[in-house]
C-alpha cells in the first residue's frame, strides 16, 4: 500500500500524533498537519487517478490551487487534502477518476 | 456566530491582508478576515504561530520576522475567520465563502483581495508524475509540518526560493543531489541594467549571494544553464533529465522540486470582471488598478502579490496604503505623514524588484512548451500540440480552447494552465497576449457543493 516515504518529519514529539485510516489501514502522523502532509509523510505516492487517463497523481502546490490532492474524507469526495487538518479517526480513502456524487448521500435520505 | 457585515473585508491572511487589517483598525474601521488556510500567515508566515524553535532556526530571519505583524494582527481587534474558502465577490462588497461545509455571506462596505502568489506553472515532459512538487510546496511542507525530504533531492529552476529553499534543506541536513539552474545568460546581461535599484536594495542582493555562496561551500552539485527539462517515469518521478553545456545529463531522483518563480493569483480580480493587462516583465496577468489598487469604481481594492509580484514587505506596506485609501473613502482623515512615510518604506522595499524580474526571467522553453506531447491541463490532460492544434482550426484564445478539447475546465479553474494556454496562442497566432486574452474566470472561483447551502 504505501512505500517509503517521500518527506519525513524528523522532530515529530511522538505524544502529539493521531491516527487516521487510509484505505482501510491505519496510519499514525502528526497532530496539527494537513492530511497531503500526513499522507506524503506516510509514504503515500498515488493521492488519486487522474479523470481523463486514469494514471497515477499526487501533490504538486501544497496550498489549494492545484486540486491534485484531491480525496475522498469521511465519505465526501473532492476534498482539498492540503488544506484540511488531520482528525483523529478521519477516514481517507484514494479518489479514483472523477468524483462519484450519485454514490453520495448529504447525511439523509432524500 | 460571527458577523455579517463589516467595514472592510479582507480575502487573504497574508502578510498584504494582515497589515491591511491592522491599518484599517487603527482608522476605526471595523474588519473581518477570510482565509482558507487553517492559520494565519499566508504562504510566507505560514504556522508562524505554532512552528517550534528548531524549524523557525532552519527556516531563517526572513520567516521569523513575520511574527511581529502576527502579533499586531492578533492585537489589532480584526475578526479572523480561518478555514474560509471564498467563492463570490461581488461588486456591492458582498463577500460569499464556505466554513464548516456552510455557506454564508459577509456585506463589506470594502473589500481587500490580497490572495498572494502561486508558484509559476512549470509545463515539462513529467510534471504530473507523482514525486515533482513545486519548490514552494515543498518549503509549506517545511513550514507546516516540519517535513523534509528523506533522500536526495533534486532542485530545479530559477528564482530566489529555489535557493533559499536549497539554503534552508541544507541548514536542517537535507541531502542535495544536485540544483539544475534554468537562469538563462541573457537574464545576468537584462538585469545588469537595473543592477542601480538592485544596489538601492542593497540587503536584499546581498542575501541573495549569501545565499548562492553557501551553496558552493556545501559542494552542492550544482548545472548552470541547463535547458530541456524532463522528468522520466512511468507512474512516478525516478529521474531528471536535462542539457547541460551541450551533453544530457540524467540524474535519479524520486523527488524532484521544480521552481521558475511566482505569480500573482488572480482568480478573484478576474471574477469580478476587473481589467488586466499582460506584464511583459513579470510574465503574467496584472488587474488594472489605481494607485492605491482600486479596481475601478468598485469597492473591491487588491494589495500584494496578488496585484503584482513585490514579495512580503513591500506587500504589507502595500495592504497598509490600500487600507488608508478605504479609510479615507469611508470618511475617515487620514494623517499625510503616514501615508508619506509608508510611500516610502515601499519604495525602499521595491527597488530590487526589476532586477529580479530579469535576472530570474524564465526561459521561454520552460514557459511555452516545445514538445507537443507535454501535458499543459493537468486536470483534463490536454497537451501543448493539442492547444496548438485548436489554434489552427481556428481557436483564438484561451476562452475558446474550453470549447475545442475541455482545456482550464477541470477543478482547478485555469489557475495552473491559464498563463500557458495564453502564450501558446499568442505565439502560435503571432499575436500578443493581451490580444489573446485569458479564461473567462467565474464565480463559484472555488468548488462549492449544493450541500454547502443546505441549513
Amino acid at each position: 500500500m504505501t512505500i517509503e516515504p517521500l518527506f519525513t518529519v524528523p522532530h515529530a514529539p511522538t505524544n502529539a500524533s493521531v491516527t487516521i485510516m487510509f484505505e482501510g489501514s491505519p496510519l499514525r502522523v502528526p497532530a496539527g498537519i494537513t492530511v497531503a502532509a500526513a499522507l506524503l509523510v506516510g509514504g503515500v505516492r498515488e493521492f488519486r487517478s487522474s479523470v481523463v487517463g486514469g494514471v497515477p497523481r499526487a501533490p504538486y502546490c501544497m496550498m489549494g490551487v492545484c486540486f491534485e490532492c484531491l480525496v475522498e474524507i469521511d465519505g465526501v469526495p473532492a476534498r482539498q487534502s492540503c488544506l484540511i487538518p488531520v482528525r483523529e479517526g478521519m477516514v481517507v480513502t484514494r479518489q479514483c477518476g472523477a468524483a462519484h456524487l450519485d454514490e453520495f448521500s448529504f447525511g439523509e435520505e432524500l | 456566530m460571527s458577523a455579517t457585515a463589516a467595514d472592510l473585508v479582507v480575502v487573504g491572511c497574508g502578510p498584504a491582508g494582515m497589515a491591511a487589517a491592522c491599518e484599517a483598525r487603527s482608522q476605526g474601521l471595523s474588519v473581518i478576515v477570510l482565509d482558507e488556510q487553517p492559520a494565519l500567515g499566508g504562504q510566507i508566515y505560514r504556522s508562524i504561530e505554532t512552528a517550534p524553535p528548531d524549524r523557525v532556526a532552519v527556516l531563517g530571519k526572513d520567516y521569523a520576522a513575520g511574527r511581529s505583524l502576527a502579533t499586531e494582527f492578533r492585537d489589532s481587534g480584526a475578526e479572523h475567520l480561518r478555514g474560509a474558502v471564498v467563492w463570490n465577490v461581488a461588486h456591492s462588497g458582498a463577500v460569499d465563502y464556505v466554513l464548516d461545509g456552510q455557506s454564508r455571506q459577509i456585506a463589506g462596505k470594502s473589500v481587500l483581495l490580497a490572495s498572494g502568489a502561486m508558484e509559476r506553472p512549470f509545463p515539462i515532459k513529467g510534471w504530473t508524475l507523482p514525486g515533482v512538487l513545486g519548490a514552494g510546496a515543498a518549503q509549506i511542507l517545511l513550514k507546516g509540518a516540519g517535513a523534509l525530504p528523506s533522500g536526495p533531492v533534486v532542485l530545479a529552476g530559477c528564482g530566489p526560493l529555489l535557493y533559499l529553499l536549497a539554503w534552508q534543506y541544507l541548514r536542517a541536513g537535507v541531502a542535495i543531489a544536485a540544483i539544475v539552474d534554468t537562469t538563462e545568460r541573457s537574464g545576468y546581461v537584462g538585469a545588469a541594467r537595473h543592477a542601480l535599484g538592485a544596489v538601492r536594495g542593497w540587503r536584499d542582493l546581498a542575501k541573495g549571494l549569501k545565499l548562492i555562496a553557501t551553496l558552493r561551500r556545501h559542494s552542492v552539485r550544482f548545472y548552470s544553464g541547463a535547458s530541456e527539462l524532463a522528468i522520466e517515469g512511468e507512474r512516478q518521478a525516478e529521474g531528471l533529465s536535462f542539457l547541460h553545456r551541450g551533453r544530457r545529463v540524467t540524474l535519479p531522483a524520486s523527488l524532484v522540486l521544480l521552481h521558475q518563480g511566482v505569480v500573482p493569483n488572480t482568480q478573484l480580480s478576474w471574477s469580478t470582471g476587473a481589467a488586466h493587462r499582460w506584464d511583459d516583465e513579470q510574465l503574467c496577468w496584472l488587474p488594472e488598478t489605481d494607485r492605491w489598487g482600486r479596481l475601478g469604481e468598485t469597492p473591491i481594492y487588491v494589495a500584494g502579490d496578488s496585484r503584482a509580484i513585490i514579495g512580503a514587505q513591500a506587500s504589507a506596506t502595500q495592504g497598509r496604503l490600500a487600507a488608508l485609501a478605504i479609510a479615507e473613502h469611508a470618511g475617515r482623515d487620514v494623517d499625510a505623514r503616514r501615508r508619506a512615510a509608508l510611500i516610502d518604506q515601499f519604495e525602499r522595499q521595491s527597488h530590487i524588484r526589476r532586477f529580479l524580474n530579469k535576472l530570474y526571467r524564465p526561459a521561454d522553453a520552460n514557459r511555452i512548451p516545445r514538445d507537443p506531447a507535454v501535458i499543459v491541463c493537468r486536470c483534463e490532460e490536454v497537451t501543448a500540440g493539442q492547444i496548438r492544434g485548436h489554434v489552427e482550426l481556428g481557436c483564438r484564445g484561451p476562452n475558446q480552447t474550453k470549447a475545442f478539447g475541455r482545456c482550464g475546465m477541470g477543478p482547478c479553474q485555469g489557475r495552473l494552465c491559464g498563463l500557458t494556454v495564453t502564450e501558446i496562442i499568442a505565439e502560435a497566432r503571432g499575436a500578443r497576449p493581451d490580444d489573446v486574452g485569458y479564461y473567462r474566470i467565474r464565480a463559484p472561483i472555488k468548488p462549492v457543493m449544493l450541500g454547502d447551502f443546505v441549513d
